[in-house]
């Protein structure tokens, strides 16, 4: 193994790192569907947390719980030692939490320099009186802000594409966008939906370099949901594996990836 | 040759970010403000004024204040005459009530009458988009024109129904009303337009005008990196109406002199709507464009018979002239469906190239 900030096995030993957020009991169904059933597992600071499963297993819809996108019928989510309940998307970017989509979504009419920018809307304070005057507060605040964004693009190397409408950009460029984006809002909670989904062999080792990169030099805590397992057991400290709705397992990839129950959920089983 | 921009570095990011970074582009700007400003006045006549510069102005200013709610927050509206009808009426009781306010004032606050109706109105964006939104407006369109007409109240209970425009002076010289001249009330609007238009500009490359194109572009998206969808779209319909508020108080007082309900009714909503998106949706400039394609190039191409000599009957000239403007309307819309403001960009592009491909 890499040697990582935290060091996993000692936090499943020793119960160090401080706890970011911890999922405790949560169930969600939707009609007589159930997508998550008594789902507990937490998220400490620093570290990448990987969320796996195989198809239909829950993963997005966890993640739609966590920032707030669906409101479970049970359970609580306990996020910076405070619990929260029913709460809108624009809440949870305000406490901290970011995330990227399976299926890009960006602003599609947007260059890539304003999508990122969009991603500093809720640090952005000027009123409408002062963007209309531009010339003083409101064109300091924009350009203190560009700064950080300008930061953001030499880090994903993106410089090349910063006034391109992101809508004409190829689909492994729009991921790293998207990413600039999460990252644009500083978040303390990074939650990424399939970052490698759909790309190529050289574009999933820039992912995984940024998601490296992004953990160490930020120091941001990660969650993600990746179907490439080579991926998911080199990146991630600790693994959380979903099946039907229920967790199956819990803990560093090593032991995961040899856990009984997980083969069976991905191989099949005879019954 | 002209266009070109190489040795024009930025080296700060407050440069990077000024209205005019190819410094051409603020020579073109300074070019045809010399024109409307000095060029024109001096040689147009009374008819020109009345029919050509001032009402392409009015109209500009009205797409302005459609685009930034349908090019820019993507809130399809049906209602643009009606919420110009607000202004129009706000402003006519204003100066019949308080006969010695100032009529830049009065135009000012009306605005803020059509904000409010337009954020009344645009409550059902928070639940509905696209088609059912525009149904939404258009239920404003019919409802305010009919309030027009029947609350005797906002029209002095004037027995024709309509309301007319009394002579307001500001500093002695007569700028509403029959007694004003032409010339002085171009120059009025072209001084609000052109306020209007540049503080427009300044809220649309800003934190908020980022926030409008999310929501239009991708609403959950845009929640999703802490966008309130609800202060989005709300603000847009504030801002979009009150501008189109302030084009609907122009539109009475300083250029038709007088208005009738009716003159509010769908056809100028549909007009507006053309000018903003043959002119490009999601640009200032297009405004301006679409209103001098729909309101200048017909009363052009009427004049022109005349003044070749040909002996053609009014009649005859008009159905032409509604031919050649529908035909150039369905063209520019083949050629290039976003917009003259587009076009231009193209051109701009290929400009900067020249004489080169690439």
């Amino acid at each position: 193994m890499n040697s990582r900030v935290a060091d996993p096995v000692a936090i499943a030993e020793q119960g160090a790192g401080e706890m970011l957020m911890e999922v405790r009991n949560v169930s969600l169904s939707f009609g007589g569907v159930k997508a998550i059933t008594d789902i507990s597992f937490d998220i400490r600071k620093g570290e990448i947390r990987a969320i796996i499963g195989p198809n239909g297993a829950g993963k997005t819809s966890m993640l739609n719980v966590i920032n707030g996108f669906y409101t479970p019928q049970k359970g609580e989510i306990v996020f910076r030692g405070q619990t929260r309940r029913a709460m809108k998307p624009h809440h949870a970017v305000r406490q901290g939490i970011a995330r990227t989509f399976q299926n890009v979504a960006l602003f599609k009419g947007m260059s890539t320099l304003d999508n990122i920018m969009a991603g500093r809307a809720v640090k952005m304070r000027r009123n409408l009186f002062w963007q209309m005057l531009w010339h003083g507060p409101a064109l300091a605040e924009e350009i203190e802000h560009r700064a950080a964004v300008e930061e953001i693009i030499d880090f994903l190397e993106i410089q090349h594409i910063r006034r391109t409408p992101v809508g004409k950009l190829p689909y492994g460029l729009q991921k790293r966008v998207e990413l600039g984006r999460a990252l644009a809002m500083e978040p303390s909670l990074l939650l990424l939906d399939e970052p490698m989904a759909g790309m190529n062999l050289e574009e999933k080792e820039d992912m995984s370099r940024f998601i490296l990169d992004v953990n160490r030099q930020r120091g941001t805590t990660i969650a993600l949901i990746e179907h490439d397992m080579g991926v998911v057991m080199d990146l991630s400290d600790r693994v959380v594996v979903l099946d039907y709705g229920k967790k199956i397992a819990d803990g560093v990839p090593d032991a995961v990836k040899s856990n009984q129950a997980v083969i069976d959920a991905y191989l099949g089983v005879a019954h | 040759m002209l266009y070109r921009t190489a040795g024009q570095f930025k080296t700060s990011y407050r440069a990077d970010h000024a209205l005019f970074p190819v410094k051409q582009d603020a020579w073109l700007l300074g070019f045809i403000l010399l024109f409307a400003v000095v060029i024109f006045p001096l040689t147009a006549s009374e008819f020109a004024f009345r029919a050509l510069l001032t009402p392409v102005l009015i109209y500009a200013l009205a797409a302005l204040g459609l685009n930034i709610l349908t090019g820019y927050a993507g809130q399809l509206s049906l209602g643009t005459g009606a919420f110009m009808g607000v202004g129009a009426y706000a402003c006519y009781k204003l100066v019949t009530l308080f006969p010695e306010m100032n009529l830049l004032v009065a135009i000012a606050l009306s605005g803020f009458f059509s904000a409010a109706i337009g954020v009344a109105f645009g409550l059902p964006s928070l639940r509905i988009k696209g088609f059912y939104l525009a149904i939404a407006t258009l239920a404003a369109q019919f409802f305010l024109v009919w309030l027009f007409e029947k609350w005797a109240w906002l029209y002095n209970y004037n027995s024709s129904g309509a309301i007319q425009v009394p002579t307001i002076s500001m500093f002695g010289v007569p700028v509403a009303g029959p007694n004003a001249t032409a010339m002085v009330q171009y120059y009025v609007v072209l001084a609000i337009v052109a306020l209007v238009t540049v503080l427009a500009i300044n809220i649309t490359r800003g934190r908020i005008g980022r926030m409008w194109k999310a929501v239009r572009d991708m609403d959950i998206a845009a929640e999703l990196v802490g966008i309130n969808p609800m202060k989005a779209k709300l603000s847009a319909f504030a801002v979009s109406s009150y501008i189109v508020g302030v084009a609907g108080a122009l539109f009475v007082f300083l250029w038709r002199g007088a208005a009738e309900p009716v003159a509010f009714d769908i056809p100028l909503s549909f007009r507006v709507l053309f000018i903003a998106i043959i002119g490009g949706l999601g640009s200032i400039l297009g405004n301006y464009l679409g209103a001098i394609l729909i309101v200048a190039l017909p009363v052009i191409i009427s004049a022109l018979p005349a003044a070749v000599g040909l002996p053609l009957s009014s009649a005859m000239v008009e159905h032409l002239n509604t031919m050649i403007i529908g035909a150039l309307i369905i063209l520019f819309l083949i050629v290039e469906p976003h917009g003259l403001a587009r076009f231009w960009a193209i051109i701009r592009e290929k400009l900067i190239m020249w004489p080169f491909p690439h």
